[in-house]
């Protein structure tokens, strides 16, 4: 067999690794919707905000954030299941394998984008019933979409779980890069109308640009022009996978 | 490398901080070689195989494995050799079949041999007909034998065992042997494994290497190291005084025991008559073959199966 086809088997056994896992462990992809179900109907319906959207309710207006954010926390929570690995089971049987580290980054990376895609598509169908109005053609562009934003978080998920030695950082991963990246990318509220010093945050959080993205395509709207969001998101991607590669160069078993 | 090097070690050495675990070991293993490497927990034998597998990074020496540098080839070292850890590897959430599927692929088996090779292997482990079910279910015995049947399933050239029948029951530890056997007629693999335990390190290799504090304490096949330590134990009780037994060149040495004489002698079953001729009104007579743990005491200074050594208990019944 050629080296391509080598390496390509090897991604596709650790993406069916993740696969068969994710869709194993049921609570896992209950649980996670639990906080964007309470943030859309909780918050969404009983802040009663106003939408800067024109035509649009304010529960429509924070969907694309609250599905964004979905993505990000089930990507994160994925990638920081490395530490979790490192302890127990497969993740010596991969470190171990014939493959490069790469090839193993690119592996995990696309096995954990099925989770934040899963749970997307799931959040749409409830979206679609209960608050959103879009077409078929604007699912189908919100789900293509969510498949990028899920490459990009989980490979910076995976650039943490890499370098964390311990359970313990867990919740300060959680705490210190999720929370702020979710709750500054103006994903409830119009970042146009902001102060400086959170419009500047915001413009820095490369999360921004996933929220506005999914906007445009799920309420044809969005603050700065979608090319550059597209642009900016690619951009997130890239660096992630880079850091990635380099973070799983060093990864080796705890002892 | 010649052709008759499986693997070639010199000078390898790793330090953890202050701690030498493997102090410049010099080791030569052949091409089809079965060799073990017996030592107590701690003693530096899975460091040192972690540094041919290329798991660890060696702080000094060099190796080659298969004909490849493990510092600066590791990608072609790992695909010539099967590794089966000392600590569970498994995936727990997968079934056993996909466990070794799975494997395949990371190995570069060609996709379409893959169904006939887990067929044969869970045959040959005994899993058949469990392997539909998640790994969490089996018992600790079953997950051995799976993880056996994984590092074999590729085929390696080289396969490293560490502690391969560790909380096994007697009889799957004999089917391991058996299949490593079989295997090695089979295929011809060099086989490197640790173990603790000396009937695995006896019946098994051909070659034992007694590892202690980081460093090889000695080394020859298991006959010639039983040899070394003076062969086969005779414990005489009753009238027997150590002067009956002067002048017997196959007598290798002489201690009082406890209320009798112990003798080290060569090849005892044989030379027994001409023993008990000397001392007619012994009571009791108590013939020992010599064992590795008697290479080991002797060359280490202290019995191999100390308490915190003895082996884990069983864990068949979980």
């Amino acid at each position: 067999m050629s080296e391509l086809q080598l390496r390509w088997n090897a991604i596709y056994a650790l993406f069916l690794r993740e696969t068969k896992v994710y869709f194993r462990e049921k609570e896992r992809i209950v649980s996670i919707l639990v906080s964007p179900l309470l943030f859309l109907f909780v918050v969404g319906r009983g802040l009663s905000g106003t939408s800067p959207v024109p035509a649009t309710t304010y529960e429509q207006f924070i969907f694309p954030g609250i599905l964004s954010m979905t993505i990000l926390f089930t990507s994160v929570t994925y990638g920081l299941y490395i530490v979790w690995d490192k302890r127990l089971d497969f993740l010596k049987e991969v470190l171990a394998a014939p493959i490069s580290r790469s090839t193993m980054f690119v592996g995990k990376s696309l096995g954990g984008m099925v989770g934040g895609i899963a749970e997307s598509a799931v959040l749409l169908a409830i979206g679609e019933a209960f608050i959103l109005r879009s077409s078929l053609a604007a699912l189908a562009t919100a789900l293509l979409l969510s498949a990028l934003v899920a490459f990009a978080t989980v490979n910076l998920g995976l650039v943490i779980g890499a370098r964390m030695r311990s359970m313990e950082g867990f919740g300060l991963a959680m705490n210190l890069l999720t929370w702020p990246m979710f709750l500054l990318s103006g994903a409830l509220f119009d970042l146009s109308k902001s102060e400086g010093w959170l419009r500047l945050a915001a413009y820095l959080d490369p999360f921004t640009y996933c929220v506005d993205l999914m906007r445009k395509a799920l309420l044809g709207w969005s603050l700065f022009p979608p090319a550059w969001d597209l642009a900016a998101v690619l951009l997130f991607a890239a660096g992630g996978m880079a850091l990635g590669i380099a973070a799983f160069g060093t990864l080796s078993q705890a002892d | 490398m010649s052709a008759a090097a499986a693997i070639r070690a010199s000078g390898l050495t790793r330090r953890f901080g202050a701690i030498l675990a493997v102090d410049s070991i010099d080791l030569e293993i052949a091409e089809g070689e079965t060799f073990a490497l017996l030592g107590p927990n701690g003693a530096g034998k899975t460091t040192f195989i972690s540094m041919l597998c290329t798991l660890t990074r060696p702080s000094g020496g060099t190796a080659v494995v298969g004909g490849f540098d493990v510092a600066r080839e590791s990608l072609k070292v790992r695909r010539t050799i099967g590794i089966v850890f000392q600590e569970p590897s498994l995936d727990d959430l997968l079934t056993g079949a996909e466990n070794l599927r799975l494997h395949c692929l990371l190995y570069g088996v060609p996709p379409r041999e893959i169904d006939g090779r887990v067929e044969r292997m869970l045959r040959t482990v005994g899993l058949k007909g469990r392997e539909g079910e998640r790994v969490r279910g089996y018992s600790g015995g079953m997950k051995r034998r799976l993880e056996i049947a994984r590092g074999l399933i590729h085929r390696p050239r080289i396969l490293f065992l560490d502690e391969p029948t560790l909380g096994l029951d007697p009889v799957s530890r004999r089917a391991v042997w058996d299949h490593i056997r079989e295997m090695k007629a089979a295929e011809g693999t060099t086989v490197i494994l640790t173990t603790h335990y000396m009937e695995e390190a006896d019946g098994l290799s051909d070659r034992v290497a007694l590892i202690d504090r980081g460093r090889i304490r000695e080394m020859g096949s298991p006959e010639e190291l039983k040899r070394r330590v003076g062969g086969d134990i005779v414990r005489l009780r009753g009238r027997v005084a150590p002067q009956d037994f002067a002048g017997l060149d196959f007598v290798r040495e002489m201690t009082i025991d406890d209320g009798g004489v112990r003798l080290a002698v060569d090849d005892a079953p044989r030379r027994l008559k001409a023993l008990l001729d000397r001392c007619p009104a012994a009571s009791e007579v108590e013939v020992r073959r010599a064992t590795l743990d008697d290479v080991f005491l002797k060359f280490a200074g202290r019995p191999l199966k100390n308490g915190e050594n003895a082996p884990r208990a069983d864990e068949e019944s979980r």
